[in-house]
């Protein structure tokens, strides 16, 4: 291990660090009055972040012994990630200024959303047990801190109590899970785990409880529970961030795992995983149906697709990981839109119930607009890009022979149909006595928001995209 | 070999229409974006025109039979490892038919629009949706991909969403689009796996290369083994693709959203539920129809046929009862287009054996004429009365000459009088159902007889019966309106004809067929028969006021009740839909969130704020729930693998 080997191999990583110090050392030498120079000086920082990440997308190697691994496909899901990220930090500056600045933060919000980033770069990059636990803390934690962001109301500081405990409680079945699988293979290392030969009791209840872990993260049914009740609390860049960028990251390793370590218990994730993906998908929906709270009713409608994504991993290997990779792309797109404008709305009137969308049209076109290709999306209406992604779920799914489970999910998109439809509707087709007056958006959510447009109407349709994500997951 | 390369226009110009129009909405005022959306359309229309004469005249058939011609491709996605698809045009007779008959009957609503749509606030938002309808429906006939078709399909979907939504204000409007939005997107899942698994099982979606009689069998053979339910999985696909055709077509039971749709505007219905949209199952099957001939001894299309006659007579059953004008029109769509499903049901392939298949295409080209021309003269009675129901008129013969006129010309096509459109293809089909089965051909020719009572019912309660005394004494008072109205009337008389390029080009196997009229047989004077008859019953009850259908209604009692709330099938989904799955399911569900996951703290929480220690406790309590439900998961988990594994 050279030293340029680990500038090139982490150097999304190194630069996100150095990005913190500077930020850090910024925030001291700022006055109090000047603090908005920050928000300037973080986006700036991030986009030489992301841009530079470009450059190491064909980088492959492994680092520390094998406990870090870098290939096309993670660096590409990075930069991923990182655009994501972006999106999510341009929406956030209104608020940033209104609810943070007052309270005298700044560079803290950049900071923690940054140390989780890193944390998921982590356990992404992993290549041992023992890189991935300490990634996944690492991007869990800073996350209850944001969500106490707004720690003067009490649905903030609720969620983010929630988010820990429950957090805790997970992570601590989880690592008694990987203790048991290190006790009967005797081995960290992913690759390693999967040449032992003999499958003890002992090692699949380690997997199993390994897996509920991660499905946590997921939120698939039943560890969901704290999803709701964490979406609405906490602010809702935040939420935006834990059901985009942390669920995208937890299915890649979900991924990871099932197909290298758990390749020989594939019949029977298979089965678990299908009875999650049924779960998942009717009770996100279920409970999406009669949601008033637009926050809930994202919080619901991102336990759904969840179940969906599930439908492209039971697919297994190859064809799993592109169809579920470029779905995530496209589901970041969706839901960062659709989590944006919930909270432009949010931000500029306080209101954010279905009802108070009635009317929107006429005060507000182009946020409409928004909303309504990313709800669209969403649903999976072509020429949309979600209808692509969904489009190659179900047919991965069906590749595998699953029929029923693409009917069930073909039910449930039925269903979910239906309340994807209602602010559409609201906003749209209704008319109201008083609606969400006009208002502008700042100069960085624009440009998020005409990104996140063009990003909904193109990627579907421009398919070298798909094709280079499918080269890229071949070579894995 | 001629290029056919400016037929990429004929989508084409609409997008370019619905673009302008679309995004700068602001800069056109009234007049001007209707001149926009006429001027696409009818530069798309005369392209149209001049592609079937030089597809079916100049570049001609070669040895009796018409080969396609894919003047534009381009290579789109590729998909697994020998699946790509692209997308292009594909001319051959069915797509050069119906790309003729969609600019045809567009363009007339364009011109008609211009008129109906006077005044009205959205009038450049109205025509961008006509113009994206019209992008959509003509690059989903012109499709060479199965694929493309479905992404086409989609778009139809939404954009006549966007038209049956149009009117705002009404309430009942959003929930027709909405309903007919849901109903059809439901039936494009099984469309869509349809898809799925044709493309899995049969390597490609291509649709050329699907209709090619020797790959046929080689996929024939390759998945004989693999049945499902006793049936093979090509088979279950095209089923699967019919459903999704079903719906679109409003055949039952997923009919139920045409008759709501028709709150959209009078124009809209003219175009998406009479000409265009609907007969997009019957365009599906057709352009499917050798696979469906072929596969499974054509069980699937065996299933077109029986869904396509049950639909066609339950429907005419129900528009005798109707009392709003246009849900009768609706009805008797849904009757019709159930005929040309019937004609393809029990059409053979070759020569003479595929009469059903040619008949049904030649109704859905005369059928897109008439009913196109019966809905935009309803248009002009609502427009003049301001009312859709039959009480409110009457007499209007001297008040509306020119619809009365043109109203009878459509009413006697549909009722099958020759020399009008409908005669000849009407009785192609009843000649088709014949050699197919006696029963077939019965429910056809009893299904004509109600066609044509409860047309005449329609016209003569409309233009004649009582005198009805109006406030504002109705008028045509826009020449925009009129002309769309007699052009359709020129056309109802002469496109019937069974020497038109329609009426004998468009066969299964793309081969020249020339059908002729037996006049001395029994059929042919059954069919002008029972025609008359109609009439004749519906002159002796409607043309002066009688009690006599009052009469009928009561001694059919039970049965006239049931087929005017449609047979409940409306109350059926309301049903399962409200009160199984929101009222049994969903309801509990959102309460157990919203009371017991979340209020529970609210409340707590709200009342007993100098409590906070004790939230504190009573929250953990909570979460000890949540992980309880947690550890649970991990258990039955553990249980799935130790039962999977040991």
């Amino acid at each position: 291990m050279s030293w340029e080997q680990l500038f090139s191999f982490m150097q999304n990583e190194i630069l996100i660090v150095l990005a913190i110090l500077i930020l850090m050392m910024a925030d001291i030498f700022t006055g109090k009055e000047k603090k908005h120079y920050i928000i300037h000086l973080a986006n700036f920082l991030f986009v030489v972040v992301f841009l530079a990440g470009l450059n190491v997308l064909d980088k492959e190697g492994t680092l520390f012994g094998g406990s870090f691994k870098t290939y096309p496909l993670v660096a590409f899901f990075k930069s991923t990630l990182m655009a994501g990220v972006l999106l999510i930090m341009l929406q956030s500056v209104t608020w940033i200024k209104k609810e943070l600045i007052p309270h005298g933060f700044v560079s803290e919000f950049y900071i923690l959303m940054w140390s989780s980033l890193l944390g998921l770069f982590y356990m992404i990059s992993s290549g041992d047990f023992l890189m991935f636990y300490l990634g996944l803390e690492l991007s869990a934690m800073p996350v209850a801190g944001l969500a106490a962001f707004e720690f003067y109301r009490r649905r903030s500081s609720e969620a983010a109590i929630k988010m820990v405990m429950l957090a805790a409680v997970s992570s601590a079945i989880m690592l008694f899970g990987i203790s048991l699988i290190y006790a009967t293979s005797g081995s960290i290392y992913f690759d390693q785990i999967q040449m032992a030969s003999e499958v003890p009791l002992l090692e699949l209840v380690g997997f199993v409880m390994l897996l509920s872990g991660i499905a946590f993260k997921i939120s698939l049914v039943p560890f969901h529970f704290w999803t709701a009740d964490v979406y609405e609390g906490a602010p809702t860049v935040i939420s935006n961030y834990l059901s985009v960028i942390s669920k995208a990251a937890a299915v890649y390793i979900l991924m990871i795992l099932l197909f290298i370590t758990l390749r020989r218990y594939e019949e029977t994730w298979t089965v678990a995983l299908y009875i999650l993906a049924v779960l998942t998908m009717f009770v996100g929906n279920l409970f999406a149906l009669r949601q008033q709270n637009m926050k809930r009713f994202l919080a619901f409608s991102s336990v759904a697709q969840a179940g969906f994504i599930l439908l492209g991993v039971i697919g297994g290997n190859v064809l799993g990981i592109k169809t579920v990779i470029y779905f995530l792309l496209i589901y970041i797109f969706s839901n960062v839109a659709a989590f944006g404008v919930v909270h432009m709305i949010a931000m500029h009137s306080g209101k954010e119930n279905i009802k108070d969308y009635e009317g929107l049209y006429r005060t507000n076109p182009r946020l409409s607009l928004l909303l309504m290709l990313a709800l669209f999306s969403l649903a999976g209406i072509p020429p949309v890009a979600g209808f692509f992604g969904k489009f190659f779920l179900y047919s991965t799914a069906a590749s595998k022979g699953f029929y029923i489970l693409v009917f069930i999910a073909v039910v449930n998109v039925t269903i979910s149909l239906y309340y994807y439809l209602l602010p559409v509707r609201a906003a749209f087709l209704r008319r109201s006595e008083n609606p969400i007056p006009h208002f502008k958006s700042d100069i960085y959510s624009k440009i998020g928001f005409i990104i996140l447009a063009l990003g909904l109407i193109l990627i579907g349709i421009y398919s070298p995209l798909y094709e280079y994500i499918a080269r890229l997951s071949e070579i894995l | 070999m001629t290029d056919f390369g400016y037929t990429l226009w004929i989508p084409l110009l609409p997008l370019i229409s619905f673009i302008l129009l679309g995004l700068f909405n602001r800069f056109f005022k009234e007049p001007g974006a209707g001149y926009i959306g006429m001027l696409s359309l009818g530069i798309s229309w005369l392209l149209s025109i001049y592609t079937a004469w030089q597809y079916f005249f100049v570049w001609g058939p070669a040895e009796g039979k018409y080969e396609p011609v894919i003047p534009f491709k381009m290579h789109w996605i590729t998909f697994g490892e020998n699946l790509s698809i692209d997308m292009g045009i594909l001319i051959d007779p069915i797509s050069v038919m119906m790309i003729v008959v969609v600019t045809t009957v567009s363009f007339l609503v364009h011109i008609y629009s211009r008129g109906y749509m006077h005044g009205d606030e959205g009038f450049a938002r109205f025509y961008a949706y006509l113009s994206l309808f019209s992008f959509s429906m003509l690059s989903l006939v012109l499709s060479v991909n199965l694929f493309q078709i479905y992404i086409f399909w989609e778009l139809v979907g939404v954009s006549s969403f966007l038209l049956i939504g149009y009117y705002f204000v009404k309430p009942s409007a959003i929930a027709a689009a909405k309903k007919a939005f849901i109903v059809t997107r439901f039936a494009d899942f099984f469309f869509l796996v349809g898809i799925l698994m044709i493309g899995y099982y049969a390597g490609t979606l291509d649709i050329e290369t699907l209709n090619n009689l020797s790959f046929i069998e080689k996929i024939i053979t390759e998945n004989q083994g693999i049945v499902f339910m006793g049936l093979s999985v090509l088979t279950w696909a095209l089923i699967l693709i019919f459903i999704g055709g079903a719906g679109k077509s409003a055949m039952f039971p997923l009919h139920i959203w045409l008759p709501d749709a028709m709150e959209g505007p009078t124009p809209v219905s003219a175009l998406i539920h009479a000409a265009t949209m609907v007969v997009a199952g019957v365009f599906l099957v057709a352009r499917l129809f050798p696979l469906y001939y072929h596969v499974g001894d054509g069980f699937a299309l065996r299933v077109v046929g029986v869904v396509g006659a049950f639909s066609a007579l339950f429907a005419a059953v129900i528009a005798l009862t109707q009392e709003d004008i246009k849900r009768v029109l609706a009805y008797s769509t849904m009757s019709q287009i159930g005929y040309m499903m019937m004609a393809l049901g029990v059409s053979g392939f070759e020569g003479h054996e595929g009469l059903g298949y040619m008949a049904g295409m030649f109704h859905l080209f005369t059928h897109a004429m008439f009913k196109a021309l019966l809905f935009l003269a309803a248009g002009v009675i609502i427009h003049a009365v301001h009312s859709n129901l039959m009480k409110d008129m009457g007499g209007l013969h001297k008040y509306l000459p020119v619809t009365s006129w043109t109203f009878l010309i459509a009413a006697l096509a549909i009722s099958g009088i020759p020399p009008l459109a409908g005669f000849y293809s009407k009785d192609e089909i009843l000649h088709a159902a014949f050699e197919y089965s006696t029963v077939m051909w019965f429910v056809g020719f009893f299904v004509a007889g109600l066609t044509a009572f409860y047309m005449f019912r329609l016209y003569f309660r409309i233009f004649h019966n009582k005198k009805t005394e109006y406030a504002h004494p109705p008028k045509e008072d826009s020449k925009f309106m009129t002309a769309p109205l007699i052009i359709l009337a020129v056309l109802t008389f002469f496109v019937g004809w069974v020497f038109t390029p329609f009426s004998q080009y468009v066969t299964p196997t793309r081969e020249v067929f020339h059908y002729e009229i037996h006049w001395t047989s029994p059929l042919v004077w059954g069919s002008i028969l029972i025609g008359l008859a109609g009439i004749g019953a519906a002159y002796f009850f409607y043309f002066k006021p009688t009690e006599y259908p009052q009469k009928v209604a009561s001694a059919f009692g039970a049965g006239y009740k049931w087929a005017k709330n449609k047979f409940y099938m409306d109350e059926l989904y309301m049903f399962v839909t409200k009160r199984i799955i929101f009222d049994k399911i969903s309801r509990p569900a959102a309460w157990f969130d919203r009371n017991i996951v979340d209020g529970f703290m609210d409340s707590i929480g709200n009342t007993t704020v100098w409590i906070s220690e004790k939230i504190k406790l009573i929250q953990s309590g909570r979460m000890q729930e949540y992980a309880i439900y947690f550890v649970y998961g991990v258990v039955i988990l553990i249980l799935i693998f130790y039962y999977y594994n040991y």
